[in-house]
């Protein structure tokens, strides 16, 4: 499934697609109430639409056999979908797809268009009036039309389409008091008469215009589904709608003077050759200060280091320690006069029969605690209460992990992500930055993977899915997998380069970056096809809704919970049972020759590498104990930077990649690590 | 100076307008280009173009953002 050519894999899809979306979108639909599909372009305001309609209680899932998500709520009369924004309906990628199955599906369609931008959201209007589905039209953002000197002729639009059209302004809630009153005259529009004679042959044979308009613009899922061959008109059809949206304009729309807002103003200097090398500073810094500072510091402080580390985990492991057989090690801890975390006293207690068989010991315990702050380490005799509860285990480090450390990051990123993207941000991020990822055999669009990846790796490589083409997701993972350090990462490696100085910090930045730029050029050169090039409308630069970034933060954020918590459990289980096997501490040693041989660090920061596997943060952090060199750390960092990620992010990536390649990129990182940071060691030690 | 010439839009300055000659050759491509107003005959206006080869397109109210390998494909007559 890997090695194939988009063209291939539209070959492919038909047989897919009949049995995922042919049923699923069926299935995937409430049946009873009538089915009222939110559709339009990306950034009209569908989910401003989608809120006021359904309310609190939303359901969001993957459509049937993707990873779109779909949201879909209840209002009294209909059941609500809100579905991906779309240029189009067609199946150019999944998002079209999904969006095309459900409003296949659909009873009745809102189609949402964005005021200003006519010109592009017309297209879908008018390729949904010649679906001939029973819709209406919202002419949102009418607040900015009016600021831009725009004039719209509502009556004469609606005349034109045969729909009723409702000018609204979603965030004012403005014209939303009629919405209900239009649905109920919701109806077909006028599609184009010449098409309308071409549809009607086909009509018989596959049931609904809807899909016969899909079969002549050539969609060959739904052709197949029906059993007839695809047609192979849809560029003529394309350009007469497009046609039809230019006369349409020239009718209904009346430009007054263009205004130069400071919107607009924003929105050139983001992508200025100049003016946007201290916005994208501006923004890198600000993005820095929240996610790197406050969230990955204080905010990972407080629940991973305290509520995580100090009170979660000893509650579960105490619970478990009350039965089985433990030893208990007790660090006191103080901080010394500089503030720095230092042990005060350390002692071992034996718990043969588990803690309640012996309350004495316990009390001696208890007051050697004092109330003071404590480090508490659990060896647990028993293998299964060390696979479960143990250093690693499922129910003690995977929870703390994933609640405490990895949903604040996500939740950080997310947020930053979504501020980015409603401001417009976003997509001229991706304009300013194209050139050089077209460079790495990428595109524009690639920096939304590769800055969540220094959020983490595998909601990153997750996020390689928006990715035009399967050469491209290919080289954003294996870039991702080999050169990002992630954020749990980012903090160990930065405190150990700290210590290091300048000098071992930039030898560190300069290595790392050479290893990024050459995987992708190498990759670039090696890889057969081509990628995509960037081709996106920017929307206006406008300032962000709270609750509308809140909702996105959310909906994502619980998405990539939702299918990344198996993993991390997968992973944790499987080297907890490495570490009760022995089999763990065998990688250690067969890691240790290599590791002082080659490059010439202590023996004991093999451990430190194969800890990485558990989380890379372990694996850094394990470092931190050895009295290393400045140009030792860089070694260390290097190869711990380049070396296979946590065993989460494979498990995501053979489940994203396949097998084959995810298993190549995996060991690919243990070669690489270990050449270069082997490398950057005969140079510099 | 000649009124007119036709050049690929990549070759576009800030500020020049053109009016579109030929679309890529890639179908897919073609059809997306013309879903967002690209299309034979459309006048376009360059806004801006970044070191590189990237460049931002403005027909009638939007903006669009075309990377250097297709609008080395897109043909435009400049005005
Ligand atoms: N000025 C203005 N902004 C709006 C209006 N409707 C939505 N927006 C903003 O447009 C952006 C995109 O809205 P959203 O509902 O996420 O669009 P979707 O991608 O279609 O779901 C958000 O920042 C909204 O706050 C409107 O009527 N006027
Ligand atoms: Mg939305």
């Amino acid at each position: 499934m890997n090695n194939l050519t988009p063209d291939e894999i539209t070959e492919i899809l038909p047989h897919r697609g009949h049995r995922h979306h042919g049923t699923g979108a069926a299935a995937f639909l409430e049946q009873g109430k009538t089915r009222l599909v939110l559709v339009g372009n990306p950034n009209v305001g569908k989910s401003m639409f989608f809120n006021y309609l359904t309310g609190l209680y939303v359901d969001v899932s993957n459509f049937p056999g993707t990873t779109v998500e779909v949201s879909h709520g209840d209002h009294p009369k209909y059941a609500v979908y809100d579905t991906p924004g779309i240029y189009g309906v067609s199946s150019f990628n999944d998002e079209e797809r999904v969006a095309r199955d459900i409003i296949l599906e659909g009873d009745l369609i809102l189609n949402v268009v964005d005021a200003v931008h006519l010109e592009r959201d017309l297209f879908l209007t008018l390729q949904l009036i010649d679906m001939g589905k029973k819709m209406i039209v919202c002419l949102n953002m009418m607040d900015e039309a009016k600021s831009r000197g725009l004039a719209i002729n509502v009556q004469e639009l609606s005349a034109r389409l045969g729909v009723p059209v409702l000018p609204t302004t979603a965030i004012h809630k403005t014209g939303f008091d009629r919405m209900e009153e239009q649905l109920a005259q919701a109806c077909v529009g006028n599609s184009e008469s010449s098409l309308h004679r071409r549809l009607h042959e086909l009509l018989n044979r596959v049931g609904s215009q809807a899909e016969a308009l899909m079969v002549l613009e050539g969609d060959s899922i739904i052709a197949e589904r029906h059993g007839v061959p695809p047609g192979d008109e849809r560029e003529q059809i394309y350009v007469e709608r497009r046609n039809r949206v230019n006369r349409l304009l020239d009718k209904v729309v009346t430009a007054t003077e263009q205004k130069h807002s400071i919107s607009a103003t924003l929105g050139r200097y983001a992508t200025s050759p100049w003016l946007g090398f201290p916005f994208l500073a501006v923004i890198l810094y600000a993005l820095y200060l929240f996610v790197g500072t406050f969230i990955a510091g204080d905010v990972v402080d407080l629940t991973e280091g305290t509520i995580g580390n100090r009170m979660f985990e000893p509650w579960v492991k105490d619970h478990v320690a009350a039965w089985t057989a433990t030893d208990i090690v007790v660090e006191k801890v103080g901080e010394d006069a500089a503030g720095e975390e230092i042990t005060l006293a350390t002692r071992t207690f034996n718990f043969p029969e588990g803690t309640d068989a012996n309350p004495a010991l316990l009390q001696q315990m208890d007051s050697f605690r004092d109330g003071g702050t404590n480090n508490l380490r659990y060896n647990f005799s028993s293998p299964w209460a060390v696979i479960f509860f143990g250093e690693f285990g499922a129910f003690s480090m995977t929870v703390t992990y994933l609640l405490f450390l990895l949903l604040p990051l996500v939740l950080g990123f997310y947020l930053s992500l979504s501020l980015l993207e409603d401001s417009g941000y976003l997509p001229r991020l991706a304009t300013f930055v194209d050139r050089a990822l077209t460079m790495l055999g990428l595109n524009g669009r690639a920096i939304i993977p590769l800055i969540l990846g220094f959020g983490c790796v595998t909601m990153a490589t997750i996020t390689t899915r928006l990715l035009g083409t399967d050469r491209e997701k290919r080289i954003a993972t294996t870039i991702l997998q080999f050169a990002i350090p992630c954020s749990a990462q980012l903090a160990v490696i930065a405190a150990l380069l700290a210590t290091a100085g300048t000098g071992a910090t930039l030898v560190y930045v300069a290595v790392i970056l050479t290893v990024f730029i050459t995987i992708g050029t190498v990759l670039d050169k090696t890889l057969p096809g081509t990628s995509s090039p960037l081709l996106l409308d920017l929307p206006p630069m406008r300032l962000p809704r709270a609750r509308n970034v809140l909702q996105k933060t959310w909906v994502k954020t619980l998405a990539f919970m939702k299918e990344a918590t198996p993993w991390f459990f997968i992973g944790a289980l499987a080297v907890s049972i490495l570490q009760v096997t022995g089999l763990l501490q065998q990688w250690v040693d067969i890691l240790a020759p290599i590791t002082t041989g080659w490059l010439k660090l202590p023996a004991e920061a093999s451990q430190a590498f194969v800890m990485g596997l558990v989380r890379r943060d372990f694996g850094a952090a394990g470092l931190y104990e050895m009295a290393l060199t400045p140009m030792q750390v860089v070694v260390a960092l290097t190869t711990i930077t380049l070396f296979v990620p946590c065993i989460a992010s494979l498990m995501v990536m053979l489940k994203e990649r396949g097998t084959r390649e995810g298993l190549v990129i995996w060991i690919g990182s243990w070669i690489l690590a270990f050449g270069v940071g082997g490398l950057v060691a005969l140079v510099v030690i | 100076m000649p009124s007119s010439a036709s050049v690929p839009l990549v070759k576009l300055r800030k500020g020049d307008h053109g009016v579109i000659l030929t679309l890529p050759k890639q179908a897919e491509l073609r059809s997306q280009c013309i879903r967002l107003g690209i299309c034979v005959a459309a006048q376009v206006r360059c806004s801006q173009r970044l070191p590189g080869g990237t460049i931002i397109i403005e027909i009638g109210r939007q903006e669009i953002a075309i990377g250097k390998a297709l609008a080395g494909e897109i043909e435009v007559n400049v005005e």
